[in-house]
């Protein structure tokens, strides 16, 4: 029998040698916490077509090609290249990790305020592995899937944040995950451990970028919770290049009446996934997911979002948009379940999505499981093209062909990144996507 | 201006109109009545340059130029304006962004500097007077969540910044209350001068009295039945289409 280039013999195969410059390896529990995912990565390997979830998701491609984890930290990097990616006028507290290490750096943490505990995770598994330890044991990242078991095994850092009861970060978290290099192809795989305790506030952007060069393959997990009362609001920005594979985990566990609202934006890499599950654990939770993605040329983009209504008076709203041009291929499915005891459950998934050629392509499933019986539940989804009455009437005002196809889909587009707070980034990604559109630069002064 | 000769269209393999031949000189408004389903609006998008209108005879000539060859938004550059009966809502697109782009594009047409925000909007307040625009309007979505009334205003707006030579208006005044009706129809008539000509697709009498037409011509079964003047469309209020439709069968 032959291995496969980058299968998943080729990383069992590298851990022993991995091992001992991983975070933590010196603490037992974790580096049996680690073999035990190293275990349960064996015993699942890397999804593939027979698993219902990965049905319309081939990671083949990832597969075919070796990646090198990046055992030790080398930024090649300068504070300029930093700058350009966040957007002007954000004044936030910036995280940098370049290749799956904490860059100090590059890193900007002067206004953080007192209450707010943050740090790399790889630190803190070092300088205080107790405080870590119940989170990573606990989390049910490590089991469910190939993916999350390998970023378990092989997790290098990431950034711990831990919000004391009432503080309330006025400045956003802006963490910045770089990732590429010229001569090889490697691997990013970063696990964020996020807990915002009672009455507490806080914004944090998980930004993923790359530089260019080989093949890169992110493999990340961000576990967020969400206490009594706390308010959270995480955007992720997928923007790597279209040499990037790209696999995201984020799972967020909700407490009493808290607020979870996550953005996914996802323009980038070549194969992307996002796998996004909140647990509504306790009375009066509520969360807010929305996303884009928008894909051309052979871009694969895929989400698949679960929300779990535990208990009783949760709310969940989602609203996905995506534009799948050239021969991309977009996936979308959302599950919402409404469990025995979450009567008052008030529910809505909407998903919409726009095809601009005709070999795009889109699989979009909402489900809807529910066990209690008074709730409010609805979701739908649509796919269609832009509207011919919108373009002739565009038209008939002088307005050309081309700039009115743009104008329909930056409008279609727009609705989302509207709902962003952050007044500098929506511009940036106003901008982002006119340069996407084809001739986009005819919409002068639009944004 | 306009040269409409032995027009036939068909929509979906199915023949609307069916032989029109209308001229239309430059500072005339010609009024064209007729009953529903009867081809006004056919006519009225094949002039403005809508897909799925089949032209299967005929020709029309505009300044001189073959109508049916432009696209669209050539049209609109060459000073053909359509104010539709159906008023389309597109919401994100802002409704002072796309008059720009049009007016520019237009202007570009016409080898006339592009006008900038400032200058721009000073031309948009000055228009809004003619219709009695609420400005509140301008800021938002292309006719989305306007009035019926709101929407058919918003045309004779766009009509008043866009300075067409050639005006289509279909059924403008169709749901407007006689308020809005007299402010609209009074917005047209300080649109009417001599280089201008206007085409008003209407049903109701009502209007002319307001606008008063050169001509009026009233079509039915996608022919144009009978041509006159003001006159005749008082008669057609007090006989109906169906004096017409049989003086056509008896022809
Ligand atoms: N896309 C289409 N497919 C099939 N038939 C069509 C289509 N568009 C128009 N028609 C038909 O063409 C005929 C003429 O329609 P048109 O809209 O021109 O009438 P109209 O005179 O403007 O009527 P109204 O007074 O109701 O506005 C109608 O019978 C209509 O059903
Ligand atoms: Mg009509």
């Amino acid at each position: 029998m032959t291995t496969v280039a980058g299968s998943s013999e080729f990383y069992l195969a590298q851990f022993s040698a991995a091992e001992g410059h991983l975070p933590g390896h010196d603490t037992p529990w974790a580096a049996a916490w680690r073999r035990n995912a190293l275990n349960r990565f064996r015993e699942l390997g890397f999804p593939g077509h027979r698993d219902e979830d990965w049905k319309y998701t081939s990671v083949k491609a990832l597969e075919k090609q070796p990646f090198d984890s990046v055992l030790e930290p080398s930024s090649h990097l300068a504070l300029t290249d930093i700058e350009r990616l966040i957007p002007a006028g954000v004044e936030c507290i910036r995280i940098v990790f370049v290749n799956g290490h904490f860059s100090r750096a590059l890193s900007d943490t002067a206004a953080m305020p007192a209450g707010a505990d943050v740090s790399s995770l790889a630190t803190k598994l070092r300088d205080e592995p107790a405080a870590v330890q119940s989170l990573l044991e606990n989390s049910p990242t490590v089991f469910r899937n190939g993916f999350g078991a390998l970023n378990a095994a092989f997790m290098t850092d990431g950034v711990f944040i831990r919000l004391a009861p009432r503080t309330v970060l006025k400045r956003p978290i802006w963490l910045l995950f770089i990732s590429g290099d010229q001569d090889r192809a490697i691997t990013s795989q970063c696990r964020n451990v996020i807990v915002a305790d009672t009455d507490s506030q806080a914004t944090i952007v998980e930004h993923y970028s790359t530089t260019g060069g080989k093949a890169t393959f992110t493999n990340s997990v961000t576990s967020i919770t969400v206490n009594d009362n706390a308010r959270v609001t995480h955007i992720k920005l997928q923007q790597e290049n279209t040499t990037g594979f790209h696999f995201s985990e984020i799972d967020v566990t909700q407490n009493r009446d808290s607020f979870y609202h996550s953005h996914s934006v996802a323009l980038g890499a070549a194969l992307a996934r996002t796998d996004i599950r909140v647990t509504l654990q306790a009375e009066g939770a509520e969360c807010r997911l929305d996303g884009l993605y928008m894909g051309d040329g052979r871009q694969h983009v895929d989400h698949h979002t679960r929300v779990d209504h535990v208990k009783p008076h949760g709310k969940s709203t989602e609203y996905y948009k995506g534009v799948l041009n050239g021969n991309a291929r977009g996936v979308f499915n959302g599950k919402v379940v409404v469990h025995e005891q979450a009567q008052k459950t008030d529910s809505s998934q909407t998903n919409r999505n726009l095809l601009l050629s005709r070999n795009a392509e889109i699989d979009t499933k909402p489900e809807l499981e529910i066990y209690a019986d008074d709730v409010k539940c609805a979701h739908g989804a649509t796919i269609g093209q832009l509207d011919d009455d919108a373009i002739f009437y565009l038209r008939s005002r002088g307005v050309d062909e081309a700039l009115a196809r743009n104008l329909l889909t930056f409008a279609f587009v727009d609705d989302v990144i509207r709902r962003i707070e952050i007044a500098p980034l929506r511009k940036q990604l106003e901008q982002t996507i006119l340069n996407r559109l084809p001739a986009g630069t005819s919409l002068r002064g639009l944004v | 201006m306009l040269s409409i000769k032995d027009l036939h269209v068909s929509v979906a393999g199915k023949p609307i109109v069916n032989g029109i031949d209308l001229e239309i000189k430059a500072g005339e408004v010609h009024a064209i009545m007729g009953p529903n389903g009867s081809g006004k609006s056919t006519l009225a998008h094949v002039l403005a340059g809508r897909s799925g209108y089949e032209v299967t005879r005929g020709t029309v000539t505009y300044m001189g130029k073959d109508l049916l060859a432009l696209s669209p938004d050539e049209r609109a550059h060459e000073g053909v304006f359509l104010a539709f009966q159906y008023p389309v809502e597109i919401p994100g697109v802002n409704n002072i962004y796309m008059l720009k782009a049009g007016l520019n594009a237009i202007r570009r047409h016409h080898g006339e500097e592009e006008l900038d925000a400032v200058d721009f909007l000073s031309l948009v307040r000055e228009k809004m007077k003619i219709v009695d625009m609420d400005e509140s309007l301008m800021s938002r979505s292309v006719n989305e969540g306007f009035s019926g009334g709101e929407k058919k205003r918003n045309e004779i707006f766009q009509m008043a910044v866009l300075e067409p030579r050639l005006a289509v208006l279909d059924e403008t005044d169709s749901g407007l209350d006689i308020d809005a009706l007299k402010i609209v129809a009074g917005g047209v008539n300080k649109l009417r001068n001599k280089d201008r000509a206007i085409i008003l697709v209407t049903h109701y009498q009502r209007l002319l009295d307001y606008i008063v037409p050169d001509k009026v011509h009233v079509l039915a079964h996608g022919r144009i039945q009978r041509t006159g003047d003001k006159s005749l469309a008082l008669e057609l209020e007090k006989h109906g289409y169906g004096w017409i439709e049989s003086k056509a069968g008896a022809a």
